[in-house]
């Protein structure tokens, strides 16, 4: 019988975070976070966005992908903080950091739930 | 019978020791900004569920010189994940094709076939 | 002492005497830099012309015992596969292997890699009773190629010695002995997979790994641990999806 585990269930979110942030994250943070703030392109209308965060489909994407980056970063930085800090308080610093990915995934949860029309 | 041993001490900076540890520790440093980026998206979609006027001010607040200045730096930790995650994957794959391994380049290939890909989808999504 | 003219080398080695209670000290020593020596050649010339209380251990000079491994310049490296001409003008610096606890000067003490091995198993093991005297197990050459990468192991511990992971947390299993048991995994004649996940599923087994992949880099027989590390992360997702959907097919 195959020993019960947390850890691979965990690391397979991480890597399908990861696959998810690499493939996804590129283009939404360029039009997003850079190419509308700074003025390179005009930001959509209130009326275009509403309407394309009220498709279902995309209620369904983004809550599949929002949760699975915010995981993956979780776990990565766990380890960051135990190797490249070398932090010992082990269980508080996973319990922030999957916590977190927690709270940040029922925030996205609430909020798109509330843009879907 | 006493330990004779010298115990080497792990330094707490050890990885800015060499070039290769250094590059290591940056590349999960990313996770840090992918966290941020992820962020920002929610507070944007926060700010649609709340109306036109929540929308505008949403845009007003990303235009302020700290938040440029932690997206840009943001964005480069992404290019850094991407590549080192696209470059990593064949090394933690072993796809076989008729008994032969699949070269690494083929892999790589196809992930920044699929980055194009969902990059022009997405992109024409928001710009129609 | 540091005569750095054209035709020497200076070699600052790390010395360690057990029996004194001081940390490790550099101490330079001028070699002939000879075009075909290698670091191995230098220190076995400071031993026989210098200082022959210098301890270090090496073998077969050919890349073969795996015994010579040190740090040169801060890269775990074989020094019989290591020429000097490659740091000149020098001073080039030799310590021992890191993440061990050293023995004396560049000797170090593996035993904790040698108690971890065997926990992997890395034999062939069979769920029936077919044994030599049956006759041989046959392969063929693609079955041969699944694993060959992997049986190139000398057990020369530079990929420990690259290990940060190791070097924070000394009970990870280590790039080697995971590699060692997807050689055994990957065998068409072994049957101990399950066996062997057992062992690696753990924390200690494959989940410390960040893959830092500074074991391939370092290897001298191109094994690739960090593959080895990445695939069994992969193969023991894959059992606990399998466990989690189907418990009862699980438990084969
Ligand atoms: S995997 Fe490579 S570096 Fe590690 S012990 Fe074996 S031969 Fe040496
Ligand atoms: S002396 Fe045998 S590997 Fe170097």
């Amino acid at each position: 019988m195959t020993k019960r585990r947390i850890e691979p269930l965990v690391w397979l979110t991480f890597s399908g975070g990861g696959v998810a942030a690499a493939t996804f994250l590129p283009v939404l943070a360029l039009l997003f976070a850079l190419a509308f703030p700074l003025g390179w392109i005009d930001p959509p209308s209130y009326d275009r966005m509403a309407d394309l965060l009220g498709h279902p489909l995309t209620f369904l994407v983004l809550l599949g992908l929002f949760p699975v980056m915010l995981i993956h970063a979780a776990h990565r930085f766990r380890y960051t903080l135990y190797d490249g800090l070398q932090v010992k308080h082990k269980l508080l610093v996973a319990m922030l950091c999957y916590g977190g990915a927690l709270a940040g995934s029922f925030a996205a949860l609430v909020w798109l739930g509330n843009a879907l029309t | 019978m006493s330990d004779t041993r010298y115990h080497p001490p792990v330094r707490l900076f050890w990885w800015t020791t060499k070039r290769s540890y250094f590059l290591f520790v940056m590349r999960e440093l990313s996770s840090l900004f992918v966290a941020w980026l992820v962020l920002f998206l929610i507070l944007l979609v926060r700010a649609v569920s709340r109306g036109e006027a929540a929308y505008e001010s949403f845009w007003d607040w990303a235009d302020t010189p700290w938040v440029v200045a932690i997206n840009l730096l943001a964005f480069a930790f992404l290019v850094l994940h991407t590549v080192t995650w696209f470059n990593l994957t064949p090394q933690a794959m072993d796809l076989r094709l008729r008994g032969r391994r699949l070269p690494a380049s083929a892999i790589i290939g196809a992930q920044y076939g699929g980055l194009l890909v969902v990059s022009a989808a997405i992109a024409w999504l928001v710009l129609r | 002492m540091t005569d750095e003219s054209d035709d020497n080398i200076t070699m600052r080695v790390t010395r360690y005497r057990p029996d004194k209670n001081d940390p490790p000290v550099p101490v330079d020593y001028g070699v002939p830099l000879r075009k075909e020596w290698t670091v191995l050649d230098g220190l076995n010339h400071i031993k026989a012309e210098q200082d022959e209380s210098l301890a270090f251990r090496w073998s077969c000079r050919m890349g073969i015992c795996g015994s010579c491994g040190m740090n040169v310049d801060g890269e775990p490296r074989l020094t019989c596969a290591t020429f000097l001409s490659d740091y000149a003008p020098g001073p080039v610096r030799v310590e021992p292997l890191a993440n061990f606890p050293v023995v004396k000067d560049l000797v170090v003490d593996i035993n904790d890699f040698m108690e971890k091995l065997p926990r992997v198993k890395p034999w062939i093991i069979r769920d029936d009773d077919v044994t030599e005297i049956d006759g041989e197990y046959l392969q063929t050459p693609e079955e041969l190629d699944a694993y060959k990468q992997f049986s190139m192991c000398i057990n020369c511990m530079l990929c420990y010695a690259a290990c940060p992971v190791y070097g924070l947390d000394p009970d990870f299993m280590g790039p080697a002995a995971i590699a060692l048991a997807e050689r055994y995994d990957l065998d068409s004649r072994d049957h101990g997979a399950r066996e062997r996940l057992d062992v690696l599923i753990e924390h200690e087994g494959v989940w410390g790994c960040t893959f830092v992949g500074e074991c391939t880099r370092v290897c001298p027989k191109h094994v690739d641990p960090a593959g080895a590390i990445q695939r069994y992360k992969v193969k023991a997702a894959k059992e606990s999806v399998m466990a989690f959907l189907l418990p009862r097919a699980a438990g084969r």
